[in-house]
């Protein structure tokens, strides 16, 4: 029913766009990765894998690389751990408040990262409002000083952001097991632990897969909250790229640590996808 | 309710440990809107001397505003961007074949899970590609584009709900395609698009990431209060966070009501796992 026009004048803009201001700067991040830097600090147009040499060799590049992975791994785990039994809490013992507790659930997704990110160094800090509790209750005599900038700041602080995205594909995939399937189970004589590992835990195995890997990914890839609260032993990989591209001006060298932070995201997101699908029962 | 009545023994842990997650997701909101009124700043506990004067100061501070006022043109302009490009491309993506369909969706959805300093950094180096200086111009094409995926997957959710025999009706009616478009198309999706709308104007409001590398000379308030926390904590930014908060309880709560009315039932969670799911699969 729709003329040929009419697909064209959708169509057309939108990927003319997308091809501009998406293809484009990522296809370029791939060229500037192959390029180098002149001593007088022009950018040379001669394409070499010297960068990629840099990154196997130099070994701060991938030990902060693995330390960020390490980083996004604990993150997840530990949003996993607080948001699945509340998903489930809130799946099947929500009752009339479930609404209401959901909304509860997602109103932190809104407030702003960066306040929240804020809040947690007025927290930490050595006079900040932990410390001195501490101190007040005679809990602790100095303030304890590992509590700020420290990975342990950074993994709590990314913890506390992405707990929530972690939750939200989890919940709708506990929301989407038919309830019949849980009694079922229960008419046939399983125990509640039964029916959890071998009926309920299955079937939300898709939306643990995305909330692992939206927080792996997204905090794998922050620089703001090592910025902010890590350190220097809190330093991840995307700061190491931001030095680059300002202070160390180099930016073919940030250019390929990037490209290599793309195709680990792609190759993520490509395994969650064939797992999802091998769990996904409909 | 099987399962509340079979399994009730287990319910005390998730209920207790539902307690600690929200403890801990409200904690850091709580202790921010407390020290905005500490008249001893920020930190110590106890807190005491409640006063107002850090809303005073704050209200007297000219570049806080002046990034307000920056940061709310960049999100109109960075919604109308998204969704002049992300509504179309939703029709497209239901009604139309094309070369590279399955491309183009995964393309558009990278923003949103790629960690925003990816983003940035290569329109960074577009934009000095193309010699453009930076500005909010710059910030707002930026946004703009990471935001399509946003409203394209809002509507296209809506789209799958949407009769067509209504669009097929007025072009038999001899409505043309523009005035279909505006008088049918658009008003059945009213509420996706604004819902899509809310979260855009959010998004950008708080992005940081990506305009981190495409600033110019005006701050958005994101950098205004980053440029400040580089410095040292100052009260003032926790005035500023409180409003913040409220601001944006407000917009989720006027954007949950939305998505009741659209839906019946909210399920946000759906929609990630749907784009992660569309980011997969080809439909």
């Amino acid at each position: 029913m729709f003329s040929r026009a009419y697909k064209l004048a959708v169509t057309v803009p939108p990927l003319a766009w997308v091809a501009l201001f998406l293809l484009t700067p990522y296809l370029l991040m791939f060229c500037y990765s192959f390029w180098s830097i002149s001593p007088a600090q022009t950018i040379v147009h001669s394409w070499n894998v010297q960068n990629y040499r840099e990154l196997v060799t130099v070994s701060v590049y991938w030990q902060t690389l693995l330390r960020s992975m390490w980083i996004a791994a604990r993150v997840t785990l530990f949003s996993l751990l607080l948001g699945y039994p509340l998903a489930y809490f809130l799946s099947f013992y929500g009752g009339s408040r479930k609404d209401l507790l959901y909304q509860l659930v997602i109103i932190p997704l809104w407030v702003s990262y960066l306040v929240r990110a804020y809040a947690w160094k007025t927290i930490l800090g050595s006079d900040g409002v932990l410390n001195t509790l501490l101190q007040y209750v005679h809990l602790a005599k100095h303030p304890l000083e590992f509590l700020l900038y420290s990975p342990f700041a950074v993994v709590l602080t990314l913890t506390h952001i992405y707990t929530p995205f972690t939750f939200l594909p989890i919940y709708a995939s506990l929301e989407h097991i038919p309830r019949n399937l849980v009694e079922a189970s229960h008419d046939l004589g399983a125990t509640p632990a039964q029916t959890f590992w071998k009926v309920i835990f299955p079937l939300s195995i898709p939306g643990v897969l995305a909330g692992a890997t939206f927080a792996f990914v997204l905090s794998l890839g922050d620089f703001l909250a090592p910025l902010l609260l890590g350190g220097p032993s809190g330093i991840m990989i995307s700061n190491v790229v931001v030095s680059l591209f300002g202070a160390a001006y180099n930016w073919p060298l940030g250019a390929a640590i990037s490209f290599c932070m793309l195709v680990l995201v792609v190759a993520l997101l490509f395994v969650s996808e064939r797992l999802e699908k091998k769990w996904s029962f409909s | 309710m099987t399962s509340r009545s079979s399994s009730n023994s287990r319910s005390p842990w998730l209920l207790a440990h539902a307690f600690l997650v929200f403890g801990f997701l409200y904690l850091p909101i709580g202790v921010l809107i407390v020290y905005s009124f500490n008249g001893e700043g920020v930190g110590g506990f106890p807190p005491h001397h409640l006063t107002l004067d850090w809303y005073r100061t704050l209200f007297n501070d000219g570049a806080i505003w002046d990034s307000v006022i920056n940061s709310l043109e960049v999100a109109c302009a960075a919604m109308i961007i998204a969704l002049a490009f992300g509504v179309p491309a939703a029709l497209a993506l239901d009604r139309a074949q094309f070369p590279g369909k399955a491309l183009f969706r995964r393309l558009v959805l990278l923003p949103l899970i790629l960690p925003g300093i990816i983003t940035g950094l290569s329109l960074l180096m577009l934009f000095d590609l193309a010699h453009t200086k930076l500005s909010l111009l710059t910030i707002v094409l930026g946004h703009g584009t990471a935001l399509i995926s946003v409203a394209t997957t809002e509507v296209f959710a809506g789209l799958q709900k949407f009769d067509r025999a209504q669009e097929e009706a007025s072009l038999d009616l001899g409505a043309n395609y523009w005035q279909t478009f505006w008088r049918i198309t658009v008003p059945n999706l009213k509420l996706p698009i604004i819902g899509a709308a809310l979260l855009i104007f959010t998004l950008s409001m708080d992005e940081i990431a990506v305009s981190f590398f495409l600033i110019g000379r005006d701050n958005t308030l994101p950098l205004e209060i980053w440029g400040r926390l580089r410095r040292g904590i100052t009260p003032e930014i926790n005035a500023i966070s409180a409003i913040i908060f409220l601001f944006s309880l407000a917009a989720i709560v006027l954007w949950y009501r939305l998505r009741v009315k659209a839906e019946g039932s909210v399920e946000v969670g759906a929609e990630l796992l749907e784009t992660q799911e569309n980011y997969t699969l080809e439909r």
